[in-house]
């Protein structure tokens, strides 16, 4: 018998593995002290953190939330034998004007005479989550919930905006009209001309017959919430309003502009790439300012065009430009196969991209779609250059006042921190989505 | 040359070829740009025919299987399926692709849906099936190509043959008249290769007209009653298979089987 041969006659059990590769230790070991460089970096990184962290704490543990004004502030921090320029956070400016960053000048009630309204859109706020639950976690929650979301587009401007009740329902019928009108035609005729005939029949119900729909059923069952114009709008809820807005329209615009963008007609093609590169090469800033001042040159004189309006419009537009191009991304990635795979099938268009190609492709884009959505969130602070009271704008108008003039961090900080909640948690959606959508490798 | 390892005789009671006419080529030309890759394609199928395509790299294959059902467009001539002729008609395509099962080398199936869901989806969809209806039937044809405890599972559990299996199963749920194979085998390992061939062979012997592209020249020899040789965009043999591998005409067709069958 050679030497080189060998038969294992016994199986090894498995050991437990040695304690420098498991637990606090090993973990340590294996990925804050693997060598003597990363070590250096440890060690020196853990002492930037720490006294951050101790400067921080610092400033921000102070008892100055019932300071009514700056200069009480100064009192309490020599009390405490503190001086200087940052001797510590002044909280009273957030514990009184909370309310303000959270809704501008929306109707509070602290006058004679009127009332506080701001249940509204804390009420909207909530039924947003209860309309969000079938479409974000559609396991979990009755799939009945979905005709509520599909109220919810309807029941948002009237709880934030008020009047009467009969304007969304009209603006609601509009939809029901032009799908009525697709549905017949699309049967008689060809898709196409349905969902032509459909479309244009709901704008000509929305142009002309809606508003008078809806003021003749005002008078006949005057069911109305108090109005709030747009201008008292501000804050927090402003920029959610807008946000959500944005958000919810992008989606499905940014779908239809990635498909018009593959088609293989060549005036859609051309309108949708036209459109993406235009809004794409064109800061926010300046559609904004275009919003705001530029579009009443193109209107007809006399029509008043509500501002947030307008700036729902721009935001969406630039939102569904981006959200185009990231989706394009999830459909290029998809291989050809699955069109074919669809069209053998015999799937039409729409079937097929609605049940293979859609699904697949947002699913690769989720990263993308709510690296967007955190983005149009953020860049909602940017109305405050055409004179919205944001809640970056509002901080202006609380440092006007002289008890809290100079007041910058605890503001700013307050701010920072109520978007990071909402982005934060966007982010971590999306990552549990992602993994709940993961089924077997490729 | 290598022989089907068919452990069981092949039952050829119901392979019979009607007079009924499947499919029907006539003059087809189509060009991808200036380059002319299919020329005057002639070609009529019967019903319950299983006919081989067989050629080299580039021939045509491919492009001549996916032009039946208008996956890809054919520039000149005519082509009848099951009596629709194949137009731009989107109605008409829709209805060929429905009666026309094609399995795919890569086997394309829907990796976001179970398997029972892509057995399902088309018949519920396109065929207005109820979906307790669809998914008996599903579950009927997973059981022919003896996956039905995979059902649940998705493409991205399975082996490649279990997924070859699948995509045959997805076909077959839309009952299709006419099956088409684009190298249904080539990306399999050799003893997946065998269990897919399996279940082709079993559908031969129910009767299904197919059409399939394959280097498996045992599959054509012992399952197809017609093996036709491409080359160069154009059909340059076709015979019985006896005669096709023991007799060939052209001197292309002996370069080609030389090659492939390695003497
Ligand atoms: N989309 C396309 N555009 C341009 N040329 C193409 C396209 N698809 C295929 N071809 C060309 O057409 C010819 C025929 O292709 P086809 O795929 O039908 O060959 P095949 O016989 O199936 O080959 P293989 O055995 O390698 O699959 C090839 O020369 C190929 O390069
Ligand atoms: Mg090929």
């Amino acid at each position: 018998m050679s030497d080189i041969s060998f038969v294992r006659t016994e199986m090894l059990p498995p050991k437990d593995p040695p304690a420098s590769e498991v637990g606090v230790v090993g973990w340590a070991r294996a990925n804050l002290f693997s060598g003597w460089f990363n070590s250096i970096l440890t060690v020196v990184s853990l002492y930037f953190v720490i006294k951050i962290l101790i400067g921080l704490i610092g400033w921000a543990w102070v008892p100055t939330w019932s300071a009514t004004s700056l200069p009480e502030c100064r009192v309490i921090f020599e009390e405490l034998g503190r001086s200087g320029h940052n001797a510590g956070a002044c909280w009273g400016v957030i514990a009184e004007r909370w309310p303000q960053l959270l809704f501008g000048f929306y109707p509070n009630g602290y006058e004679e005479g009127t009332a506080d309204l701001r249940w509204r859109p804390v009420l909207a706020f909530v039924l947003l989550f209860v309309a969000l639950a079938p479409v974000l976690f559609s396991d979990k929650v009755p799939a009945k919930l979905i005709y509520f979301t599909a109220v919810y587009p309807f029941l948002m401007p009237w709880l934030l905006w008020g009047g009467t009740v009969w304007t969304p329902v009209s603006a609601a019928l509009g939809f029901v009209l032009g799908y009525v009108v697709y549905k017949a035609l699309a049967q008689s005729t060809s898709e196409l001309i349905g969902l032509i005939v459909g479309v244009v029949a709901a704008f000509v119900w929305w142009l002309f017959v809606a508003s008078l729909f809806s003021s003749a059923l005002a008078s006949v069952v005057p069911l109305a919430l108090e109005s709030v114009e747009s201008r008292q709008f501000g804050g927090f809820m402003l920029s959610i309003t807008i946000g959500v807005v944005a958000i919810g329209l992008s989606l499905p615009i940014g779908i239809v502009l990635a498909l018009g963008r593959q088609s293989d007609l060549l005036i859609v093609k051309t309108l949708c790439v036209g459109f993406i590169e235009f809004i794409r090469g064109v800061p926010l800033i300046t559609l904004l300012f275009v919003a705001s001042t530029l579009l009443n040159i193109f209107m007809p004189p006399g029509t008043n065009f509500d501002i947030i309006m307008r700036v729902f419009i721009m935001v969406t537009l630039f939102a569904s430009a981006y959200m185009a191009e990231v989706i394009r991304g999830g459909l290029a990635a998809l291989p050809k196969g699955q069109y074919e795979g669809a069209d053998s099938l015999g799937l039409n268009y729409w079937q097929a991209q609605r049940l293979i190609i859609m699904p697949q492709a947002l699913k690769i884009s989720i990263p993308g779609i709510v690296s967007t959505f955190i983005g149009v969130f953020k860049d909602t602070t940017l109305v405050s250059v055409i004179g919205l009271f944001d809640p970056l704008n509002l901080t202006n108008a609380i440092r006007a006042d002289a008890d809290w003039n100079g007041l910058v961090w605890e503001l700013y900080g307050f701010i920072a921190l109520l978007f990071f909640v909402f982005c934060f948690g966007m982010s971590r959606y999306s990552m549990y989505l992602e993994r709940k959508l993961q089924t077997g490798h490729r | 040359m290598s022989e089907l390892a068919l452990d069981r005789e092949i039952d050829r009671s119901k392979m019979k070829v009607s007079d009924e006419v499947a499919i029907q080529i006539t003059d087809m030309n189509k060009w991808y740009g200036a380059f002319h890759v299919l020329r005057d394609i002639n070609l009529t199928v019967n019903q319950g025919e299983r006919i081989v395509i067989a050629g080299p790299s580039g021939s045509g294959k491919s492009t001549l299987i996916r032009c039946l059902n208008a996956l890809e467009e054919h520039q000149a001539g005519k082509i009848l399926v099951d009596g629709t002729e194949l137009s731009n008609d989107l109605k008409n395509i829709d209805k060929i692709r429905s009666e026309v099962g094609m399995v795919f080398q890569h086997f394309n199936l829907f990796p976001h849906l179970t398997i029972l869901e892509n057995c399902t989806l088309a018949p519920i969809w396109v065929r207005k099936t109820p979906k307790k209806e669809a998914e008996e039937r599903a579950m009927h044809f997973l059981e022919k190509v003896k996956i039905p405890d995979q059902a649940l599972k998705y493409p991205g559990q399975l082996s490649g043959g279990q997924q070859q299996r699948v995509a045959i199963a997805r076909s077959l749920c839309m009952m299709p008249r006419i099956m088409l194979f684009d190298e249904p085998t080539s990306a399999l390992d050799p003893e997946m290769i065998k269990e897919v061939l399996d279940t082709m062979i079993e559908l031969a012997e129910e009767g299904m007209t197919m059409l399939c592209v394959t280097h498996e020249m045992g599959f054509a020899r012992q399952v197809a009653n017609r093996v036709i040789f491409m080359d160069a965009g154009q059909i340059v043999e076709q015979n019985e298979p006896e005669e096709f591998f023991n007799n060939p005409q052209s001197e292309r067709t002996k370069l080609f089987l030389s090659q492939i069958l390695g003497h």
